[in-house]
């Protein structure tokens, strides 16, 4: 505890605890399996938009492109998975047993190379980390050592989001097309469509998520973060001070696009496939106004965004099937208009004050934690006052 | 009377308590006005009640294949207040509950798990591309749900979970191949489609027969979903001459497609080339513009212009509940077909259980269907005939061909894989 509260605040270790606390207890007993198999969905869309914070809110550039990362990581689970499950006995009634159905649909007769290492659940797993950093690398290296930036880069990641999609589409053989890949039924020979497994996908997804938010708590109270925010201000204060921009931006490009490839592959393990239409510039915006709700300058903001915006699509879709977009169209338009600042923004202005009051400040039992981090805007008698952030 | 037979039959097994005639009478008169306890026809918790069943209807009335779906919506809501109208299933009232897919694919499984979880429905009718399908198969087998899937396919599916109520590729693909052969004198072909899954295999199978019957096929090109910018391919046509131009565009590509086809000069209702399509139904020809398809054959089981008793009582219904100005496409009448095909596999069976469904389901016939007789097969798909049809400036078909027997389905064809 004493090295958490090095980099969090008091306030951070509250949210951490609140949204533990209602991933870990409230939704699981409030609600049936088929209703937190969804919210553990939602979740996993929340490590992309946890990613958008540190990358657009709080380093200031704009990735629309992000379901890129979600789908790469989503793929490779789902490439094992189906490896898996396409034995020579699931699939004898195919002209060539012992590959994904989809392949011997579109007359391919040998397993492709690149599907061969995903034989191996470790190499599965090193490279839904690798081939996003990697993608995301590639990307950020050749985007800004040139300086392209603003609205420039986000042009060009909805470009590779687009282009990503055709190609997946395209090459249906090796994808499995539009459809995506579909029918995983085991991880291991442990079956992930039962109720069981179910719950505990969700209490690993959940955790990740809480592992997730601590590192980059921990990223953006290091002088990293501080130095992302400065380069988002004043990026040529930053370099006329003798740091390397581009290198920051490159790291912090990558550690979302890492995020996003785990909910991804989180994602294909709780709801069983994957398909391009998680990579497209459609999702890959969507994704931007999960960050955009929640407020773009708060990872817990940014989770409880997604959860909202998931939500009201789901709850209004269910209940006015031909009516719903308007409905969620309304959302966004109120969100922009009444609450420019999200989830966060409303919390900052209107609750934070009360819980700085009765909690950290009225209760004599509550010992100081000594000096106060800096740069802390929770700490900050101000904060109310000032553009919430 | 044979439903109530099944009822009486039904209950006497069950409760063997009750004996002698005066039961068996009491139960006659009984059977008559109040239906069979929901538990003897429902042993696995679906949602029935005394004078209800709850069923789903899964379809996109948003996205981009909202204005292929509403459609077959529209034909399953009429299907399912006919039945009520005429006292239901069993004695129970269909209730649907209506769930959007959005055109997004993984929506469709969520949606199709909240209809077999939460709402517990005997049967859906819904999806409408292959990719919605691919989506919710597995939920519909996990959690033993009865879907009743409408739209022509590329077969290679049979799932003990999915009664395919239109028609697999071989049964579209063979007779249209045969006729044109024949009436038209055919030698070469060529073939395109929009880049997915059902054209592909479409033309896969299409290939095949072709060679078979010693024909050839002078080229193969496939364009992305969404695709406009058919010139090149035209001129490749124009180029390769061939005699037949077989195609199966999807979806708003074929605005594009006619219209291109056209200006470059290409006139279907000359004697070459031939353009025959298995993917443009009346509800395309909407967008399309009847102008710019006139003279084209299509390949499929129902057209709209249909002359016989049962499809004149079908289309002035459904011009009735939904509109005149409406038109009614091959997925349509196989989306209508759904619920009666449920409804007399409930009665059949006598329960609505889906395993009982389910070995009821093969040989179930309808009589009444517009398309005119249907059959299931063992292997859930449909017997039906296979028509041809020439398109019309009006935006409708006019059956100049039609099989004389019923195709088999066949969605595993040999040698045609």
């Amino acid at each position: 505890m004493i090295n958490l509260k090095s980099f969090m605040a008091r306030q951070d270790i509250l949210a951490l605890l609140i949204l533990a606390a209602v991933i870990f207890v409230a939704m699981p007993l409030s609600m049936d399996i088929f209703r937190l198999n969804l919210f553990g969905k939602y979740l996993t869309y929340a490590f992309v938009a946890i990613g958008l914070v540190l990358c657009w809110g709080k380093g200031g550039i704009l990735s629309l492109g992000q379901g890129v990362f979600f789908g790469l990581g989503g793929y490779c689970m789902a490439m094992y998975l189906k490896l898996e499950s396409s034995t020579p006995e699931a699939t004898a009634i195919q002209s060539t047993p012992g590959i994904p159905d989809f392949m011997d649909w579109n007359q391919i007769t040998a397993l492709p190379w690149f599907w061969e290492p995903f034989n191996s659940l470790t190499f599965t797993l090193i490279a839904i980390f690798v081939v996003p950093a990697l993608f995301a690398f590639i990307i950020g290296a050749a985007m800004f050592k040139r300086r392209v930036g603003g609205v420039y880069f986000a042009i060009i990641t909805q470009a590779i989001a687009a282009i990503l999609t055709i190609l997946i589409i395209g090459q249906q053989g090796y994808t499995g097309g539009v459809n995506g890949i579909t029918d995983l039924r085991t991880l291991k020979g442990w079956d992930i469509r039962s109720d069981e497994a179910k719950y505990i996908l969700y209490y690993v997804n959940g955790a990740l998520l809480i592992g997730v938010l601590i590192l980059c708590q921990f990223v953006l109270q290091s002088k990293l973060g501080r130095l992302l925010v400065a380069l988002r201000d004043k990026e040529d204060r930053v370099r006329f001070s003798g740091y390397d921009v581009a290198n920051f931006k490159i790291f912090v490009f990558c550690f979302a696009a890492v995020l996003s490839a785990i909910g991804g592959a989180m994602f294909t393990l709780q709801v069983g496939f994957m398909s391009p239409s998680f990579v497209g510039i459609v999702p890959s915006i969507e994704m931007v106004i999960f960050c955009a709700v929640g407020g773009r300058l708060s990872i817990f903001g940014a989770v409880y965004g997604t959860l909202l915006v998931n939500w009201a699509k789901t709850t209004f879709s269910e209940t006015f099937p031909e009516l719903w977009l308007f409905g969620l169209g309304a959302l966004f338009i109120a969100v922009v208009l009444v609450f420019p600042n999200g989830l966060s923004g409303l919390y900052r202005s209107y609750l934070a004050p009360h819980v700085d009051r009765w909690i950290f400040r009225k209760p004599p039992e509550e010992p100081s934690t000594g000096p106060e981090p800096l740069g802390t805007p929770a700490y900050d008698p101000e904060a109310v006052t000032r553009p919430a952030e | 009377m044979r439903r109530l037979k099944d009822l009486i039959e039904n209950r006497l097994s069950r409760r063997s308590v009750l004996s002698g005639t005066a039961a068996a009478a009491m139960l006659v008169t009984a059977g008559a006005i109040a239906p069979v306890h929901a538990d003897d026809v429902n042993t696995t918790g679906l949602a029935v009640t005394e004078d209800t069943v709850k069923v789903g209807i899964l379809h996109s009335v948003t996205g981009t294949m909202a204005i292929s779906e509403t459609g077959s919506v529209q034909a399953e809501k009429l299907a399912i207040e006919q039945i009520n109208a005429m006292g239901g299933v069993l004695g129970r009232k269909i209730e649907y509950i209506q769930e959007d897919g959005g055109s997004d694919w993984p929506t469709f499984a969520e949606k199709a798990k909240k209809l077999l979880v939460s709402d517990k429905v005997a049967a859906v009718f819904g999806c409408w591309t292959s990719a919605s399908r691919k989506a919710v198969l597995p939920v519909f087998e996990q959690y033993n749900g009865m879907l009743y899937y409408p739209t022509f396919y590329e077969g290679l599916e049979q799932s003990p979970n999915v009664i395919y109520t239109g028609q697999e590729a071989t049964q579209q693909i063979l007779a249209g191949i045969d006729w044109v052969a024949k009436e038209k004198g055919a030698k070469s072909f060529y073939l395109l489609g929009s880049d997915y899954i059902w054209p592909r295999t479409s033309n896969k199978i299409a290939r095949k027969h072709i060679e078979k019957l010693g024909m050839k096929v002078v080229g193969e090109e496939y364009y992305p979903l969404g695709h406009t910018q058919f010139n090149s391919v035209i001129n490749k046509i124009k180029l390769k001459k061939p005699d037949v131009i077989y195609a199966i565009v999807v979806g708003g590509s074929n605005v594009a497609f006619y219209k291109q086809l056209k200006a470059a000069g290409i006139d279907m209702t000359k004697e070459k080339p031939v353009l025959l399509t298995i993917s443009v139904t009346e509800d395309e020809i909407r967008g399309i513009g009847g102008e710019n398809i006139e003279g084209a054959y299509a390949a499929m089981k129902y057209f709209q212009s249909l002359d016989n008793e049962n499809n004149k009582d079908f289309v002035s219904a459904f011009k009735e509940r939904w509109g005149d100005d409406i038109v009614i496409g091959d997925v349509t009448q196989a989306a209508y077909l759904g619920p009666w095909l449920w409804k007399a596999a409930v009665e059949k069976a006598g329960s609505f259980d889906i395993d009982k469904v389910r070995l009821a389901s093969p040989g179930i016939e309808l009589t009444t269907a517009p398309e005119g007789y249907v059959r299931v097969h063992e292997n859930h798909h449909l017997w039906s005939k296979t028509r041809i049809g020439l398109a019309k400036p009006d935006g409708q078909y006019e059956l100049v061909y039609e099989t004389a027997d019923l195709m088999e389905p066949d969605p595993f064809p040999e040698g045609y894989q």
